[in-house]
């Protein structure tokens, strides 16, 4: 600190540690290891087929991974994220079939749906200041009790089906859940809107004044109020954009199944929430990336799929997902740990 | 001591005048009637014990509480904020205590936090991230010595350089009047003194500076005018040059009055 010497804080670091050390970092070379584990165990994971395969459970995990790493980075959960997908679906499903509805029409329906209950969420959160794990596990459950409920008030069973049938069905499963040939493989259109959505989120994180102002509430939701950041018009937002992806992933499952469960989508949303972990999301918000919570939903798929490729028990699964949860967050740690001397 | 000529006497229209503030939180009345001033190119300090009313004041200038009765006046214009953010908009500009700051994003970041430079692209918004890191180079050189790099995160920087960091932030954006709630009481000597350096800068620029201390060594060294709040009441105002340490503790305690 004294005069001659330069205090190691002031002094600027250099451009390659700064693009190393990044939130993602963790996330990437988990993605490669994972990667050459199964490739090494099965000759059809690394096929194109393969990779193919196992995109596809990447790709509507990743939409939702990526919103989900949003609202964290904001300083927000959002447990009731995977149950809002089965809504979604069954209000698509139900007005289509059993209200003669045209499909594009019911999805803006359950659009309309989605984005209140995003609202209402994020509007209760900023309002009661509650912890909104709690008021999402609260919207959670009833979300869950309604699907359940309305389903077999309207169908006396626990599932909606026959949307094939319905108007509009084939221009919307074109845009939505078909897939397109790459080279003789089949790869579906949800990784499109996957790779889309990761591009947009984060552009929107690094390049606007949005993306600044997730960061600061979520960092320090006093500080960035006292600087006058609409904090509370921001993470309303980012509930609406958690509901938003529901909703396309919903749409995106109900239309390629054509039927949907009254529990679908249940138990998903910690799944997101590993997945945005894995990709250096911090549970206590301010720091992460839309980058890594896409990686951390490639890790996903590639366990899930591998696990089936190696010939291996599926049941053994989660034990999988739980270990990489842990090694992914050490890791992580560390990247951050030495991040603190550096920033983009 | 009021006999003599006052050495100090300043010229033309105060900044900031407030006239009878009053404000009481249900059957507390935090302040009953404070009437002080601040001028520009002179450090004004407030002081008094905790509880006197001086944060509350604060608040009441930046916006934060709106006075029950009472006049604020700024730049000779009757003023009545509704939030912070239509003070920061007339020109004043709050250090507060915590200092506001984000530790996990970077010196720049923080400067421009709500105030971001954006590029147009078409129907775009997008940051200029380069604008504003060398605008921000620009603003932490002018004013401080032992520069922190505008890349590095806040969370990484010592108390007395996150302060200049907060100062930095409140001195830019053409403000006229900057609010600095203990400035230093978290700070070791030599990072105070760096900081003092910083505020007598700030007055230099012509800003007016209003200053909250408990220290009272430092309000003299510092200021040129001093107001003393006891109970929620402005209880004296003296020209610094015209007073002593003993005679501002004596106002503070009761000992003395007016």
């Amino acid at each position: 600190m004294t005069a001659g010497t330069v205090d190691e804080r002031v002094a600027d670091t250099g451009r390659l540690r700064r693009m190393l050390i990044r939130p993602e970092l963790g996330a990437v070379v988990g993605a490669i290891v994972v990667f050459a584990f199964f490739a090494s165990q099965s000759a059809t994971f690394r096929s194109v087929d393969g990779v193919a395969n196992w995109l596809d459970p990447a790709s509507t995990l990743g939409i939702m991974a990526v919103a989900v790493a949003l609202l964290m980075i904001g300083g927000e959960f959002n447990l009731s994220a995977g149950v809002l997908t089965g809504t979604t679906g069954l209000i698509l499903v139900t007005l289509a079939t059993r209200f003669g509805w045209n499909v594009w029409a019911a999805m803006l329906a359950g659009l309309a749906v989605a984005l209140l209950v995003g609202f209402l969420n994020g509007l209760i959160v900023v309002r009661t200041r509650l912890p909104s794990f709690i008021v999402t596990l609260g919207t959670f459950l009833m979300l869950q009790g309604i699907n359940l409920g309305v389903t077999k008030a309207l169908t006396g069973t626990v599932q909606v089906s026959g949307l094939r049938r319905a108007d509009g069905f084939e221009s919307a499963r074109a845009v939505l859940a078909d897939s397109v040939t790459i080279g003789g493989t089949g790869f579906r259109v949800a990784i499109l809107w996957w790779i889309a959505v990761t591009v947009l989120a984060t552009w929107v994180l690094m390049r606007t004044r949005a993306g600044n102002w997730i960061f600061a509430v979520g960092g320090d939701d006093r500080a960035a109020r006292a600087v006058g950041v609409p904090a509370e018009r921001t993470k309303i937002l980012l509930f609406m954009t958690t509901a938003g992806a529901a909703w396309l992933v919903g749409s995106i499952l109900a239309l390629r199944f054509t039927s949907v469960q009254a529990n679908a989508g249940l138990g998903q949303e910690f799944i997101y929430i590993i997945a945005a972990v894995i990709g250096g999301c911090l549970l206590t918000g301010g720091y992460g990336s839309a980058v890594g919570a896409a990686i951390g939903a490639v890790i996903f798929g590639m366990a899930d799929k591998g696990i089936v490729f190696a010939g291996w028990d599926a049941d053994w699964f989660k034990f999988f997902l739980g270990a990489m949860l842990l090694l992914a967050t050490l890791a992580n740690r560390l990247v951050r740990r030495y991040a603190e001397e550096v920033r983009h | 001591m009021t006999a003599r000529p006052n050495p100090g006497t300043p010229a033309g229209e105060p900044l900031l005048d407030c006239r009878g503030v009053s404000l009481a939180f249900g059957s507390v009345r935090a302040l009953v009637d404070v009437s002080l001033s601040a001028r520009e190119g002179e450090i004004t300090a407030i002081v008094g014990d905790n509880g006197a009313g001086k944060s509350t004041l604060v608040r009441c200038v930046s916006g934060i509480h709106r006075p029950d009765s009472g006049h604020i006046e700024f730049d000779g214009a009757e003023t009545s904020f509704h939030s912070p953010e239509d003070a920061r908009e007339a020109g004043i500009e709050t250090v507060h205590q915590n200092l506001a700051l984000v530790e996990d994003l970077t010196v720049w970041q923080n400067l421009f936090l709500n105030r971001e430079v954006v590029r147009r692209l078409g129907p775009l918004a997008v940051l200029d991230r380069r604008a504003m890191r060398a605008r921000a180079k620009e603003m932490v050189s002018k004013l401080a010595v032992n520069v922190p790099a505008v890349r590095s995160r806040v969370r990484r920087l010592s108390g007395g350089q996150r302060q200049a960091v907060a100062i930095c932030r409140a001195a830019g954006f053409s403000s006229r009047l900057v609010i600095m709630d203990e400035p230093t009481a978290a700070l070791g000597v030599q990072e105070t003194a760096r900081v003092e350096e910083l505020i007598r800068a700030l007055r230099d620029e012509g800003h007016a500076v209003m200053l909250i201390s408990h220290n009272f060594a430092q309000v003299i060294r510092l200021s040129q005018q001093v107001w003393v709040m006891r109970a929620g009441r402005c209880v004296g105002g003296r020209r610094t040059a015209g007073t002593t340490g003993e005679e501002i503790v004596a106002l503070v305690t009761g000992a003395l009055n007016r």
